[in-house]
């Protein structure tokens, strides 16, 4: 144990990456054209509203650019990506039994319906393009609250009240995977949680992209009323390939008077995925907002979590890990817009680095001219398991008032030799300190999540371990 | 080599950042047999037993340690762990996400390379607690973390009662410990030493810890040589008089 590193490169995550052949499953052609997005709209029986949005999404998608401010997403060519595999099975099944045995299977693998029979009020399961599983408690279903498909939804009595906000948070203009988003979006949930209602356990949407060098673009919108209470959980994995695949989902909250909304996210696409995903809240006065998220795949990620903070005293928490190992580019962080006097917003996030990896941190807090009173504050740790990975910080404050109280810190740091030499000393393995040292330092996170979730962040951070010593 | 040696060392010679600390130490620890190692501020003592240990910080340049026979200096940290050795340490280290309870069967298992049942683990932790008169909830704080000094040493009598080693050294030098530090190191020496093999090597100028050892043998370094070894009537001997017999000027414990 010298000053010099040696470095053992990544291991793959085989639990992850088993797949099922797909072949025949019904695809729209790759690429993009009118025809392929009408095609998707006659696939899913679109209202006449969301045929006509589909297509003028596609317009506003030729028109923009590509980002050019943050990691290349040249390895990404449209003309390759299937936006539209539907598995092959009815489009929902409210009953495990009815789902195709290979998804079960996947499933099964991923532990997820018995995640649901342990600790989950409901459960839905996305494979590809659309949402094969879906199904909640009769407790919480009899307390009024609705977990469903967007598809359904817009054929139902909360048609009116989805077609007032889709994409209304993430208007089309926002960037161009946004507008992708709107022409091509499958699957996803909605989630309405009436005034008053406190959903003890949490929900859970798990999303599969199991198709080579396709697309996923599920929609989730959930709106908790007054006084409401939800916490739902979202977790994405993906095999490997050798083609690219691309994440662009759309999530969009809305958190009314006095309600909270916990959104938390465990997310482990394969390492070919672009993950490209738009989330934001609106919280109304007295509101909540709590994000907890762990990011461990994808090869690129774009992802910015943003809470709009509409009305007084209303409340962001952003907590977070990201753990990028070798050829992986996490350009993660979170916005915050504090449009209402007396909000808070509060980031803590952390971000792990090895092999090569490369984490980017940005934040941005605006705070209007009428947020008086309000208070921000933005902690960032970095920590550098090698010498050969990479992190940065890009802190963005617009601050339009003086009467508000905003704080910035951040800080880099490598694990210490005492550390590993002292749990060495008790007869762990280096590797072993290492991945202790590791997972404590993600600890912000996995304290915030379910027993259940922890243990599988941990698991994940030991898988990324192996194999890395000093 | 005595077969009951549980330690031996010999001509060790260690240096740190290029500095020669040590320049060859003799030491035979016996099984069941507790030792004392006394000497002035800056004679080498913790960097005896970091180099025992396997401090990265240190290196070995001559001699030889065995433990049980095994060549001790050939081993990586973890396997001298696991072949016996326990030190504790002066500034143990935070780590925040994982509790001294977890940590230590953590440890146990990967010492075994078994299961150990969370329950009957517990209780084993709580009878620890009790015997140490420490509070219940000790076990679930994160390791070290945020804990005060004499906290940390509580903690690291606590692990060394559960790891169970062959051979223990307690380096408690130039720590102020508080009162009831003294109290759980005592009540955990004495526990420790409930098993007749346990061996244990203390480096303490604490009178109330001495008192109580009735040591098998005192080693007295000095500037990175051991220059007596004797029975208890050193300590005495020391507390009287200093180590200026010995540095050839007047130095106090």
């Amino acid at each position: 144990m010298n000053g010099e590193k040696t470095q053992v490169e990544d291991v793959h995550q085989e639990f992850y990456d088993f797949r099922f052949d797909e072949s025949d499953f019904f695809k729209v052609d790759s690429g993009l054209t009118p025809e392929i997005i009408s095609q998707i709209s006659d696939e899913k029986k679109d209202p006449a509203w969301m045929r006509e949005f589909r297509q003028h999404a596609l317009e506003v998608y030729s028109r923009m650019k590509m980002p050019d401010w943050g990691p290349s997403v040249e390895g990404l060519n449209m003309d390759n990506i299937v936006t539209y595999v539907r598995p092959n099975t009815e489009r929902m099944n409210t009953r495990w039994e009815d789902v195709p045995d290979d998804i079960k299977e996947t499933f099964d693998r991923l532990g997820i319906p018995q995640a649901e029979r342990t600790s989950l009020a409901g459960v839905g399961a996305q494979y590809d393009s659309e949402l094969v599983y879906h199904n909640v408690r009769e407790e919480v279903a009899r307390a009024g609250v609705i977990y469903t498909d967007i598809e359904s939804a817009l054929h139902g009595p909360y048609a009116d009240l989805i077609r007032e906000r889709f994409m209304k948070l993430v208007p089309l203009t926002d960037h161009k995977f946004a507008a992708l988003h709107g022409a091509v979006w499958s699957g996803g949930s909605f989630v309405y949680v009436p005034k008053g209602v406190h959903v003890d356990i949490p929900l859970q949407s798990y999303f599969r992209l199991n198709a080579p060098g396709a697309g996923q673009f599920e929609h989730t919108l959930i709106i908790v009323d007054e006084g409401a209470y939800l916490h739902f959980i979202e977790g994405c994995s993906a095999p490997k390939y050798n083609v690219a695949n691309l994440h662009a989902g759309c999530v969009e909250l809305f958190v009314g008077r006095n309600a909270t909304l916990r959104y938390s996210t465990i997310e482990n696409w394969s390492k070919n995925m672009y993950n490209l995903n738009t989330k934001r809240a609106k919280v109304e006065e007295g509101g909540k907002i709590e994000w907890v998220t762990g990011s461990f795949g994808s090869h690129i990620s774009y992802l910015y979590p943003m809470s709009i903070l509409a009305g007084r005293g209303s409340r962001s928490e952003f907590t977070g890990v990201t753990f990028a190992g070798a050829g992986q580019i996490l350009d993660t962080g979170c916005k915050i817009v504090h449009a209402a006097p007396d909000t808070t917003s509060y980031v803590n996030t952390r971000s792990i680095s090895k092999s090569g990896g490369e984490n980017i941190f940005r934040s941005a807090v605006v705070v209007e001219k009428n947020a008086e009173n309000s208070k921000s504050a933005v902690s960032c740790q970095s920590l550098m398991v090698d010498r050969i990975s990479r992190s940065d910080t890009v802190p963005v404050m617009d601050v339009k008032t003086n009467r508000a109280d905003i704080g910035h810190e951040a800080r880099i740091g490598r694990i210490s030799n005492d550390a590993v030499f002292y749990l060495m000393s008790r007869g762990v393995t280096e590797e072993e300190a290492r991945a202790l040292i590791v997972s404590g330092f993600a600890d912000n996170v996995s304290k915030e999540l379910p027993l259940e979730y922890a243990v599988e962040m941990n698991n994940l951070i030991r898988i990324e371990m192996k194999g890395v010593i000093g | 080599m005595d077969n009951n040696d549980l330690l031996a060392v010999e001509g060790l010679r260690v240096s740190a950042e290029e500095k020669e600390i040590l320049r060859g130490i003799d030491l035979k620890i016996g099984k069941g047999e507790t030792h004392v190692l006394m000497g002035p501020n800056g004679a080498g003592k913790s960097t005896l037993a970091g180099a025992l240990m396997g401090d990265p910080r240190l290196t070995v340049t001559g001699g030889a340690a065995r433990i049980n026979g095994e060549d001790l200096l050939e081993m990586g940290v973890h396997e001298r762990a696991r072949a016996g050795l326990y030190m504790s340490f002066q500034n143990p280290v935070e780590v925040p996400g994982i509790s001294l309870e977890n940590f230590v069967r953590t440890a146990l298992e990967q010492r075994s390379g078994e299961k150990v049942r969370p329950w009957a683990f517990h209780k084993e932790v709580l009878q620890v607690l009790k015997t140490l008169e420490m509070d219940e909830s000790y076990a679930e704080r994160d390791l070290n973390y945020g804990f005060s000094g004499g906290e940390k040493k509580k903690a690291e009598i606590f692990q060394l009662l559960l790891l169970k080693p062959s051979l223990a050294i307690l380096d408690e030098t130039d720590s102020g410990l508080d009162v009831d530090a003294v109290r759980t190191v005592s009540r955990g020496i004495e526990e420790f030493r409930k098993n007749q093999d346990a061996s244990l090597l203390v480096i303490t100028h604490n009178a109330a810890i001495l008192e109580a050892l009735h040591p098998d043998a005192v080693h007295i370094l000095v500037d990175g040589r051991i220059v007596k070894n004797g029975g208890p009537e050193l300590i005495g001997e020391i507390g009287r008089d200093g180590f200026a017999a010995y540095t050839g000027e007047e130095v106090h414990a």
